[in-house]
């Protein structure tokens, strides 16, 4: 345990002193409790700061990279805290009787902030580069929703109990909202209509119903090893439960409900890539996965055998959505897709129900989380560059754009599941899980996923290395091919996030470590 | 014959009342003139005011005089209760009444489907 | 004040001459007395400022009863020393202090809102008589509640109304005229069924006090006539607090009143007329032969349903801003009711508790809309707020319209807002039933509010706008104090329930005889 706490932590002091804030340091001495607490007020914090700076982009946006800095030490903080054994919790306020915001941590949540967190830096870094590049308007509240955002995917991530949970997780819906409708034209209005109808259509539908009768039946919302429903509820009840659970669960993106989660795609692309690959959506399977581990209990479930419906349905979705990618041109519209399909594996992982399926779905929410946005940024940076949105634009783009379009075939690699990416890792386990567990549909769709991932990753790749630009690529370029490289924040930023899915796949035993301790 | 009055007879008052009260309403209901329907809303109210009085009066009862000759008195308290009733009755006959003038002046006319149907009113 | 209180201590005929035990009395007898001072002022400021002494002092008053009740337990004072059952009493329990404190806390921190947006939408010359009319109105909100006299109820009843139809007939439209009529017409319709209810109860038992009635219906049981009484007192007080399907008096008189008095009404009028119907129905007839005989809980549930749903949609096709909101305040009645017709613990309190975060939630909405129709009214000439009238406003007025998004979250019932505490508790007392689809109603009117206040939203966001605006319309500081603290309620009382589920809890165990 030690030696990865000395390695997590060593870049969190060179971080903090960076940011050399007194209070940072008197912060990394405070109790436990305190710590996760902070690590929610801190970008709420920065989402305060930053419209009274907005006048200055450039403390603006240092505010933003210090605030993600001393989050992301914060989050190792704790890490290394939950590394030892540690389970820190915080009761901040009894709303009403039964209704406790309550913040703890366990494995899962701990793992899921870490990425978050780590990604925000990266995203941060990437997002100076693209808005000003790009000279969207309104940067400031950009980056005060992005803020919030975070501040609500932490809550999420840190919840004690399911309504702490869903208070963030709605958060994280309206906060989002702006994001999308960033551009305010007809086109991010309505897409705007479907992400926050769909979004709280289906939380207030189906989730919060679920949570009500969770309360009624069990008596309490606190996230319990084991499951607080253990005992408590009959066989149909569980089943209605579980699919209002799986549906109301809107950001985990399940078919038929995952519409919202291409017509987010009109945001900016640091938000497509850090909320609408990592952030919100991963907010869903997590979600999704904690009830399944803490409310339900996967032995529970298991047992009682209501779950291999959800088996199917995510299944289901990610052929169907994987389908889709394979026929939408535009990059994004593709990238989405992906998720959709992406995330129903870890749905998928989760209805296995095992322990070791567990562990593969904690696995690949890192895994795609880290992969995913290095292709989002990939997709940001052509955009950026060439001004290019669809596949069959991107002829030649190799040559002219090789940092970038080199991360895009790692993403790629990993999406499809190759070693030496994060993908591999997750598949692996999933796979295995499967096997185990004797659930050949599940083994069949992953199998028959990972052809149809390379069916629609290889031939962009072959496009932008071994096709000549086309003529159309080349009068849009103005000129011949008059663009290279997109500014230099979009490109570190990117190699960062592809280096770091090779780096995962080399060192998975923090994230291997933390996913283990969920299911002990 | 008398035998099938007797209920009539026994509770004439109440089915004043209930006479009073139904017009009142139907004219409320189906009169499109404004003024009209003030008048329906003030048999409406008057009904009221006779089922209260009614039950109060004890045949034979003297007025609420403490006084050792008289034992059997109406009850006084209805009285003023439909004192009170009549003053809030004429308040809002009053307020009607000045609304209506108000509206007339506005609109050019007190028909209520004249003013629903051709000056756009949204109902 | 001080004539006020020794007037009353004249009154209470040397029956204890301390303030603290006049206090139930004052809460009625100073709006009075403040409305008469102003019908002889001539100066809209002057009266503004007696209003706003009179109205600030409420919430002090109701905040000491409200203490008085929690230490030493329900206060009965006998107005000029008549004991009851036979005098009028006034009567302060958990429910009455709670909606005591929601009136003139509501009544109080919309006063600094008043001077502005009053001053910008009636005649100088009225001005005075406006803010004679809201204290007789404030004055018979505050006797409903507090009178434990069911014939005493009627007269402040329809003091409130009167003097409300007055207001409303001040708006600038001149269909506000036309609304302020239709509300008389449907408003004395109501009060005056209720009074034959009351008419009924006493030739039955030939007693007017609310507990002396309690006990003697008890010992009656539910006869025909009772069940007429019971009629009629139901439809008359539910004409009142517009229930679905009798609400139609309600949008027109929001639509076209003054901004002042919508706001005012939305939080006030109709929660008192609920308070009222609560009372008869769990402490005036026998709550538990009556659950089992009169199928009018179930009733209750189905229409609250019916207007959740119904109100909604119809608030999804309004086009006046006003109005829209009118409709969202049917459709909220209805949770109310809902919970209501629930009977059970979780349901009442929930209902209850409504009764306060949906005052407080439309009064921060109200504002904001009367806020935005200051502003634009002096750039152009409106006599009311169209949706389009809006475009652009988000950036024009970011703080105002921020307010109005707020509330709009609050309706919706987001999380961390007041408008989720009262839906997760009716939620929990539908489930405590076993009626699941009354939680998918709940779930589906929260749905359809997202898309009529999501209307707003686009319009005011992502439109140009229309005009420029005048800096010199800026609402002032005070009408931003007031919305800011509407605001803010909405979402204190989202996190910390002490006041809301905390008070309505305490009532809702005493209305239905559980320990507390």
């Amino acid at each position: 345990m030690m030696p990865s706490t000395a390695l997590l932590s060593e870049p969190s002091a060179l971080l903090m002193s960076a940011a050399s804030a007194s209070g940072a340091r008197a912060l990394m001495a405070a109790e436990p409790g305190t710590l996760i607490v902070w690590a929610v007020v801190v970008p709420a914090l920065a989402a305060v700061l930053i419209p009274l700076v907005g006048r200055w982009p450039n403390v603006r946006e240092a505010v933003t990279l210090v605030a993600a800095a001393a989050l992301f030490a914060l989050v190792v903080q704790i890490a290394a805290l939950v590394g030892t054994g540690a389970r820190p919790e915080r009761i901040l306020l009894e709303v009403a009787p039964g209704l406790d915001i309550a913040l703890a941590v366990e494995p899962l949540g701990m793992l899921f902030a870490l990425i978050a967190s780590a990604l925000w830096i990266v995203n941060s870094i990437y997002s100076i580069g693209y808005m000003r590049a790009n000279n969207e308007p309104r940067q400031t509240s950009f980056y005060v929703y992005f803020a919030i955002a975070i501040a609500s995917t932490m809550g999420v991530a840190l919840a004690g109990n399911l309504f702490t949970l869903f208070l963030f997780y709605e958060a994280l819906t309206l906060s989002t909202y702006p994001l999308v409708t960033h551009k305010r034209d007809a086109e991010a209005k309505a897409g705007g209509r479907t992400y926050l109808l769909m979004l709280l259509g289906t939380s207030m539908l189906l989730f919060l119903p679920a949570i009500v009768a969770t309360a009624a039946i069990a008596g309490t919302l606190d996230f319990t090893p084991g499951g607080i429903l253990k005992g408590k509820a009959e066989g149909t009840t569980t089943l209605i439960l579980l699919a209002l659970y799986a549906f109301g669960i809107g950001k985990a993106a399940l078919m038929p409900l995952h519409r919202w989660l291409p017509a987010a795609m009109v945001a900016p692309t640091p938000v497509s890539a850090l909320l609408h690959a990592v952030a919100v959506v991963k907010a869903g399977v997590f979600a999704i996965l904690k009830v399944v581990v803490y409310v339900f209990g996967i032995e529970t479930l298991a047992t009682s055998g209501q779950g291999d419906w959800l088996l199917a349905v995510a299944g289901a979705t990610v052929i169907i959505a994987s389908l889709y990618a394979l026929a939408s041109d535009n990059l994004k519209r593709r990238l989405a897709y992906s998720t959709v399909s992406q995330l129903a594996y870890v749905v998928l992982a989760a209805a296995i129900l095992t322990p070791l399926s567990a562990v593969g779905a904690a696995l690949h929410i890192a895994a795609h989380a880290v992969s995913k946005i290095t292709l989002f940024f990939a997709a940001g940076a052509i955009y950026t560059a060439a001004h290019h949105t669809n596949v069959s634009e991107l002829d030649g783009i190799g040559r002219r754009m090789p940092w970038t379009m080199g991360a895009f075939v790692v993403g790629a690699l990993s999406m499809i599941g190759l070693p030496p990416t994060a993908g591999f890792l997750g598949k692996w386990f999933i796979l295995s899980a499967a096997m185990t567990a004797g659930k050949w549909l599940a083994v069949v769709v992953l199998l028959a996923s990972t052809v149809l991932n390379a069916a629609y990753f290889l031939p962009i790749v072959y496009r932008a290395f071994f096709c000549g630009p086309s003529d159309r690529a080349g009068s849009s370029g103005g000129g011949g091919f008059g663009h290279g490289e997109a500014p230099w924040p979009i490109v570190v930023a990117l190699v960062a996030t592809a280096a770091g899915t090779i780096a995962l796949f080399l060192f998975p035993e923090p994230a291997l470590r933390l996913a283990r301790a969920m299911v002990e | 014959m008398s035998t099938l009055l007797e209920p009539f007879a026994a509770h004439y008052n109440h089915w004043v009342t209930i006479f009073l009260m139904v017009s009142g309403l139907y004219i409320v209901i189906a009169k499109d003139n404004m003024i009209k329907k003030l008048v329906g809303l003030s048999l409406f109210q008057t009904s009221v005011y006779l089922l209260y009085i009614s039950p109060g009066k004890i045949l034979g009862g003297t007025p609420p005089i403490l006084d050792p000759r008289f034992a059997v008195y109406s009850n006084p308290l209805p009285h003023v209760l439909i004192l009170t009733a009549i003053v809030v009755g004429v308040a809002t006959l009053a307020l009607g009444l000045a609304l209506v003038v108000r509206i007339n002046e506005a609109f050019g006319t007190i028909e209520e489907d004249e003013i629903f149907e051709e000056r756009g009113v949204e109902e | 004040m001080s004539e006020g209180a020794l007037l009353l201590t004249a009154a209470a005929g040397g029956r204890g001459l301390a303030l603290g035990a006049q206090l139930p009395a004052l809460q009625v007898v100073a709006p009075l007395l403040g409305a008469i001072l102003c019908a002889f002022l001539r100066k809209g400021v002057l009266a503004w400022a007696i209003a706003s002494l009179v109205t600030w002092a409420m919430p002090v008053v109701a905040l000491a009863l409200l203490w008085q009740v929690q230490t030493a337990g329900a206060i009965s004072y006998a107005m000029g020393g008549w004991a009851p059952p036979w005098g009028i009493e006034y009567r302060v329990d958990a429910l009455t202090a709670f909606v005591l404190l929601l009136v003139s806390g509501a009544a109080a921190l919309m006063m600094p809102f008043a001077r502005k947006s009053v001053a910008g939408e009636v005649d100088g010359d009225k001005q005075a008589w406006f803010y004679t009319m809201f204290l007789l109105c404030l004055a018979g909100l505050l006797g409903i509640t507090i009178t434990g006299d069911a014939f005493n109820a009627f007269v402040f009843l329809e003091i409130s109304s009167l003097s409300t139809y007055v207001m409303i007939a001040l708006g600038r439209d001149r269909r506000a005229l036309v609304a302020a009529y239709q509300y008389l017409i449907m408003g004395t319709i109501g009060a005056t069924l209720y009074v034959l209810g009351v008419g009924l109860l006493y030739t039955l038992t030939g007693t007017l006090n609310l507990v002396d009635l309690g006990t003697r219906l008890d010992a009656i049981g539910m006869t025909p006539p009772v069940l007429a009484a019971l009629s009629f007192l139901t439809v008359g007080i539910s004409l009142k607090l517009a229930l679905f399907p009798l609400h139609a008096w309600l949008p027109g008189a929001y639509a076209y009143a003054p901004s002042f008095v919508t706001a005012f009404l939305a939080a006030t009028a109709t929660k008192v007329a609920v308070y009222l119907l609560v009372r008869y129905l769990y402490s005036v007839f026998p709550l538990v032969r009556m659950l089992s005989e009169v199928p009018l809980f179930e009733l209750l549930v189905a229409l609250s349903i019916a207007g959740m749903l119904g109100a909604s949609l119809v608030a999804v096709f309004q086009d006046n801003v006003k109005r829209l909101l009118a409709y969202s305040s049917v459709a909220q009645v209805g949770y109310i009711m809902l919970g209501v017709g629930l009977a059970n613990e979780p349901g009442l309190t929930g209902a209850l508790a409504h009764l306060m975060n949906h005052a407080v939630t439309k009064a921060a909405l109200f504002l904001a809309v009367g806020a935005a129709y200051y502003r634009l009214c002096t750039v152009r000439e409106l006599t009311t707020l169209r949706l389009s009238d809006l475009a652009g406003l988000g950036r024009q007025m970011p703080v105002t319209l921020g307010i109005f998004t707020l509330g709009g979250l609050s309706i919706i019932g987001v999380p961390g807002t007041a408008g989720f505490i009262s839906k997760w508790y009716l939620a929990l007392g539908a489930l405590e039933h076993g009626w699941w689809w009354v939680v998918v109603a709940i779930m589906a009117s929260s749905l359809i509010a997202v898309v009529y206040i999501g209307r707003v939203i686009e319009v005011a966001w992502f439109r140009p706008a229309a005009t420029a605006l005048a800096e010199a319309g800026r609402p002032n500081a005070a009408m931003y104090l007031s919305m800011a603290a509407f605001a803010a309620l909405t979402v204190y009382l989202g996190f910390a329930t002490e006041w809301s589920v905390g008070l309505a809890g305490r009532a809702a165990r005493m209305l239905l005889e559980l320990a507390p």
